[in-house]
């Protein structure tokens, strides 16, 4: 059994994800996790998915579909080690160059962990919203200091703040 | 019970909460809520039984406001919501995701005691308001996926020290 990383990116149009997943099923794929969105405007997927098929016949079988298609063997998933309590960061203003690279430097340097983000370009507003791990030895009141440092340097706002889910 | 067992998306069953059954699955749910470490909340499905009583105790939970203690309800609805947040939950039959749901603030839900069968009315906020709102879908057959708040709104649960 191997495990595949596959991305389409493209022109997005209906009918593109029953397209990959419908080659992918005829393969004898199980798709397994994925994500999808438009880029502006630019259909973009991840997925990974699981069976005995080899990569590059996977993506020759794809080729036709006219998208941007690279299909790579990965390594199953290895258990890391606990994640820290879940944070969600949010940085908004003026766009300018280096934000996402500024914010970021300071979760890694702290040793967090970014497992979801999204970032938008609307009009003139920039946007980042990101979904953080924090080793619970991070000091995060200093960590929301630097973090509106930072912001403050780039004209922009960050808010860091617990996302922890209650558990019903 | 973990989804996708077929109980956890089956409609329960309407009770007789004078049954001294319906009794003996109440002492159960609390049992069982006292015996999972950070419970707030059980319904039967999630036992395995597919009838609509449920138990919620979130007294000393930090998020609370108004608590009304450690109570069973039989065949509770929700008669009144208002005041609708978007919070992150997780569930003890979903035990890998969390999803963020849209919940209303203040809650008035009407229900039965059961043994006594004494029908009761129930006005809450916050954190109870959000838990009662979570049994009572399970007794509906609904699990938080039925409600999250968006494609992106579902994120794995990560479990740390």
């Amino acid at each position: 059994m191997t495990e595949l990383a596959i991305t389409v990116v493209g022109q997005d149009r209906p009918g593109i994800i029953a397209e990959v997943s419908g080659v992918l099923a005829d393969l004898g794929l199980n798709l397994t996790d994925s994500t999808m969105t438009l880029l502006r405007g630019h259909f973009a997927m991840t997925l990974i998915c699981t069976g005995l098929a080899r990569p590059e016949p996977v993506e020759s079988v794809l080729a036709p579909l006219g998208l941007a298609v690279t299909v790579r063997e990965v390594a199953e998933e290895i258990a890391g080690p606990p994640a820290g309590p879940g944070y969600l960061l949010t940085v908004y203003g003026a766009d300018r160059l280096g934000i996402v690279a500024a914010v970021t430097r300071a979760l890694a340097d702290a040793g967090g962990n970014i497992t979801d983000l999204t970032t938008r370009l609307a009009g003139e507003l920039y946007l980042l919203v990101a979904e953080v791990d924090l080793p619970s030895t991070v000091d995060v009141p200093a960590l929301t200091r630097e973090l509106s440092v930072i912001a403050g340097s780039l004209g922009v706002e960050a808010s860091l703040r617990p996302a922890e889910p209650e558990v019903l | 019970m973990r989804a996708p067992d077929p109980v956890l998306s089956r409609p329960a069953a309407g009770v007789d909460p004078g049954d001294p059954a319906v009794v003996q699955l109440a002492a159960d749910l609390v049992a069982t809520m006292r015996a999972s470490p950070g419970c707030v909340g059980l319904a039967a499905p999630q036992i395995g039984v597919g009838a609509a009583v449920f138990v919620v105790d979130v007294s000393g939970h930090p998020k609370a406001r108004t608590s009304h203690g450690c109570f069973v309800l039989c065949n509770a609805r929700v008669v009144e919501a208002t005041q609708w947040h978007k919070g992150r939950e997780g569930c003890m039959s979903v035990p890998e995701l969390t999803g963020d749901v849209q919940r209303a603030g203040r809650l008035v839900v009407a229900g039965a005691v059961p043994g006594s069968a004494e029908p009761v009315t129930i006005g809450t906020d916050a954190f109870e308001a959000r838990a009662l709102q979570h049994e009572i879908d399970h007794c509906a057959g609904l699990l938080f996926l039925d409600r999250v708040a968006g494609a992106h709104r579902v994120f794995a649960r990560r479990v740390y020290l």
